[in-house]
């Protein structure tokens, strides 16, 4: 197979796209509902909670592996300039999400340290988040480069901006928990959820609308790209569509729906995910690579391609069986412990 | 003293790397185990091996949740630590990793959460499908880490464009000269450190004289394995050294600790291998034994380290003792494993207090043998990551300080340190409490084979095949 006639770099920007945006939103909510846990009342209602996503956490966490597998599978200089500029982040990213993810099994066999589990769990999952916005507000502001290599320190990627970001994203995922525990708890817990997920709507509001105010004045790049004629009717739908999801998921809180809540933080991921994507593109290393630039060779590409397309519908299809296994409520008597 | 961050790079990676492959060395073999288990309960209906199931499967679990998370640092130190090798490697290397995870993460993570929590909510058919998918994910995942480890070690099918690899015939890329033997050598030692466990765990509880019926089935079964494999295993290793001889002859000269090129070579049981004197002090060695094992032949050539220049060859202590290592432990199982048959012909396999014993201590064997075997296929590959093409000290990220490396390296250690001993305590807590809180209650939905109640007395079907 020659990749000449074909210009694979489309489809794997969008596959990528795609891994990232099924990482966010699954383990998005998985993190978010650890990040709330520490708020449940009593162990029952852990226990609960816990039970809704122990089936299904590391399925959502793979596609982590997958999204960093196929940046340095279809964009390899990409991977090798942002994964060392965000050494520290990464590390305690991964380092937080050890502790939660064993805590899943720990937690019901250490019963002496039950506490200690349900700590690790929690704060687990609130420091992964809030390591994974550090990346993503050190992405957007852009790493110092030379040749093909980061040359920064690796303390460069904490900046107010970045914390920043790293904060909204713990009120993001929190959000999107909030919806996931509507849609799987009945009666108070559902209530408490339901509360919960007010208060991250507020912050994940405030953390869109300062990041929308502060990213243009970060970088003149963009500034200029938002503002400029005719962009800024072209992109105006944007910020006018968020509005008016915002105010849908408001409703949704306040309401009886149960998949309201869940639906609107999915659409207001989507619409930051947008927001992001008309920012940078075509860069992947801001700044400095285009996608192109930074693209492994046509014939990586294309055999990554092959065996891709026909094994993603496939991963879906039994992922979906999975979800669809546990569907409903969640039970407090399924597990095998 | 200055710290350096390709030498701490380098023991970050051997941290973080020595602690997951034990997951694997055990998820692996007890995957199939279990999914073994299943399908003989579905077949045959017999409680004891639901319950065996089910009890293996407890322990599966928590090993298998620490599999995933310190799997998953894996990839990332590859973008953190090791970005040029990342850059420099990826036209080849990438689309092995990724079929990992394509093929192996996703298929174990879905049908896991069936394995584990499914069993009441889906048909008896779709549980067993689950568990040999999960079983079959482990497999692949074998499949593809090797496949990536094996181009390193022996690097085929590619071109250099711009000081990068590229691949010029993915099938030479993925069955490297190395593959098939490193594959076969690698899952067949994972199956049997699974079944030393097994055998191990049997042979306690049959001392105990606790859950008779469930512990003879497990030291059968492991034995019957065991006898098939060991000697497999032993002549696999063989094959594979003489694969090692044609494509690595510096590592294998580092192994031997052999330093002058010669015919008629001697077998170094020990030594002390002094690299700066270019000789070994302390040996002890038999006459032509070199040369027969390595070559077959009595007069076979067997190349020495003086071949290589200096800064081309892997140290030489511990590939040496780490190979010893692998190879004593090999024979030392290989003797168990005849003595427990003799007994089992015999019928006293469950009489003999110290054999009993002796299963119990040598449950751990495998995982020593199988980091043994790593160390010396891993430190022998040295001073290269891709062999004889690109050095270690060129695939450091080149942004790393030493202190930055230090303080994360000090992070994994605190992490680990903490999380591998806690899942050791507990998965042995498992195994002292054994089958008395193995409830296999009620027959799973719509099973449509209820279990027949004459079965579920203990000690009506003894321990198969005695």
């Amino acid at each position: 197979m020659t990749g000449a006639v074909l210009d694979f770099v489309p489809i794997w920007t969008l596959l990528l796209g795609l891994a990232v945006f099924f990482y966010v939103l699954l383990d998005g909510f998985d993190l978010g509902v650890g990040i709330l846990y520490r708020l449940a009342p009593d162990r029952p209602s852990r226990d609960l909670i816990m039970n809704s996503i122990a089936p299904i956490w590391d399925g959502n966490e793979t596609w982590l592996v997958f999204g960093g597998l196929g940046l340095l599978g279809a964009f390899p200089l990409a991977f090798a300039i942002i994964i060392p500029a965000v050494y520290f982040p990464i590390l305690v990213m991964l380092l937080a999400l050890i502790f939660r993810g064993v805590a899943f099994e720990f937690r019901y066999r250490d019963a002496e340290h039950m506490t200690f589990w349900d700590h690790a769990f929690t704060w687990g999952s609130t420091i992964a988040t809030f390591a994974q916005g550090i990346v993503l507000g050190a992405f957007i502001q852009g790493f110092h480069v030379q040749g093909r290599v980061f040359a920064g320190s690796s303390f460069d990627c904490f900046t107010p901006f970045s914390l920043f970001t790293g904060i909204g994203l713990v009120f993001g995922y929190g959000l999107l928990g909030a919806g996931w525990l509507v849609l799987k708890t009945e009666g108070e817990l559902q209530s408490l959820a339901r509360e919960q997920g007010r208060w991250c709507f507020a912050g994940v509001l405030i953390a869109i609308l300062v990041v929308s105010v502060w990213t243009p004045l970060v970088d003149a790049n963009i500034a200029h790209r938002w503002f400029s004629w005719p962009n800024v009717a072209f992109l105006a739908p944007v910020p006018v569509i968020t509005a008016l999801v915002a105010w849908l998921e408001w409703r949704a809180l306040r309401g009886a729906s149960e998949v309201g809540p869940f639906l609107g933080a999915v659409a207001l991921f989507v619409l930051s995910f947008i927001g992001i994507a008309i920012s940078l593109w075509p860069m992947i290393v801001p700044h400095h690579f285009t996608l192109w630039q930074a693209a492994s060779p046509d014939r990586t590409q294309a055999f990554l391609l092959v065996g891709t397309l026909f094994l993603l519908p496939v991963i879906l299809m039994y992922s979906g069986w999975s979800y669809w296994v546990f569907r409903g409520k969640v039970r407090a008597d399924i597990g095998y412990h | 003293m200055s710290l350096d961050p390709v030498l701490l790079s380098r023991l970050q990676f051997v941290w973080v790397i020595a602690w997951h492959i034990l997951l694997p060395a055990f998820t692996v073999g007890s995957a199939s185990y279990i999914a073994v288990l299943e399908a003989l309960h579905f077949g045959t209906s017999r409680p004891v091996y639901l319950r065996l199931s089910m009890f293996w499967t407890k322990i599966f679990a928590v090993c298998f949740g620490m599999g995933v998370v310190s799997g998953i640092v894996m990839p990332f130190q590859f973008g953190t630590n090791w970005s040029r090798y990342a850059d420099a490697t990826a036209g080849v290397l990438s689309p092995l990793f990724a079929y990992e995870g394509l093929t192996a993460f996703f298929l174990e993570a879905a049908f896991l959460g069936v394995l584990l929590f499914g069993r009441r909510l889906v048909p008896a058919w779709a549980h067993l499908v689950s568990a040999v998918m999960v079983a079959a994910g482990t497999l692949f995942s074998s499949f593809w880490i090797l496949a990536a480890n094996s181009w390193m070690q022996t690097p085929a099918g590619y071109a250099m464009v711009d000081g990068r690899f590229v691949s010029i015939d993915w099938w030479q890329v993925i069955f490297s000269p190395s593959f098939p033997y490193r594959l076969a050598h690698t899952v067949v030692g994972f199956y049997i450190t699974t079944a030393f466990v097994v055998l191990g765990v049997g042979a306690m509880m049959v001392r105990g004289r606790r859950f008779m019926d469930e512990a003879r089935t497990m030291m059968s079964m492991a034995l019957s394995l065991l006898i098939v494999l060991v000697p497999l295993q032993i002549f696999i290793g063989d094959q594979h050294g003489l694969n090692t001889l044609e494509y690595q002859p510096a590592k294998l000269a580092a192994i031997e600790a052999h330093w002058t090129k010669e015919a008629r070579m001697p077998l170094a049981l020990f030594a002390i291998p002094d690299e700066a004197n270019e000789r070994n002090d302390f040996a002890i060695e038999v006459p032509l034994l070199g040369s027969l094992i390595l070559t077959h032949h009595i007069d076979g050539v067997v190349p020495g380290l003086k071949d290589f220049p200096r800064d081309q060859r892997p140290p030489v202590a511990i590939p040496f003792f780490a190979f010893r290592i692998m190879v004593g432990l090999g024979l030392l199982m290989l003797a168990e494993v005849v003595v427990g048959w003799v007994l089992r012909l015999r019928g006293l396999l469950f009489e003999t207090a110290w054999f009993l014993r002796l299963c119990e201590w040598s449950s751990p064997v495998g995982f020593i043998a199988v980091l043994a075997g790593w160390t010396t296929t891993e430190v022998g590959r040295q001073p290269w990551t891709v062999y004889g093409l690109l050095r270690t000290a060129d695939s450091v990220s080149p942004s790393l300080t030493g202190a930055d490396v230090l303080l994360s390296l000090l992070g994994y250690m605190v992490v680990y340190l903490v999380m591998f001993p806690t899942g050791y305590v507990l998965m042995r807590r498992l195994v002292r409490r054994g089958f008395a809180e193995i409830d296999i209650g009620e027959p799973p939905v719509a099973s449509g084979r209820p279990v027949r109640p004459v079965e579920a007395l203990p000690g009506s079907h003894g321990g198969s095949g005695e």
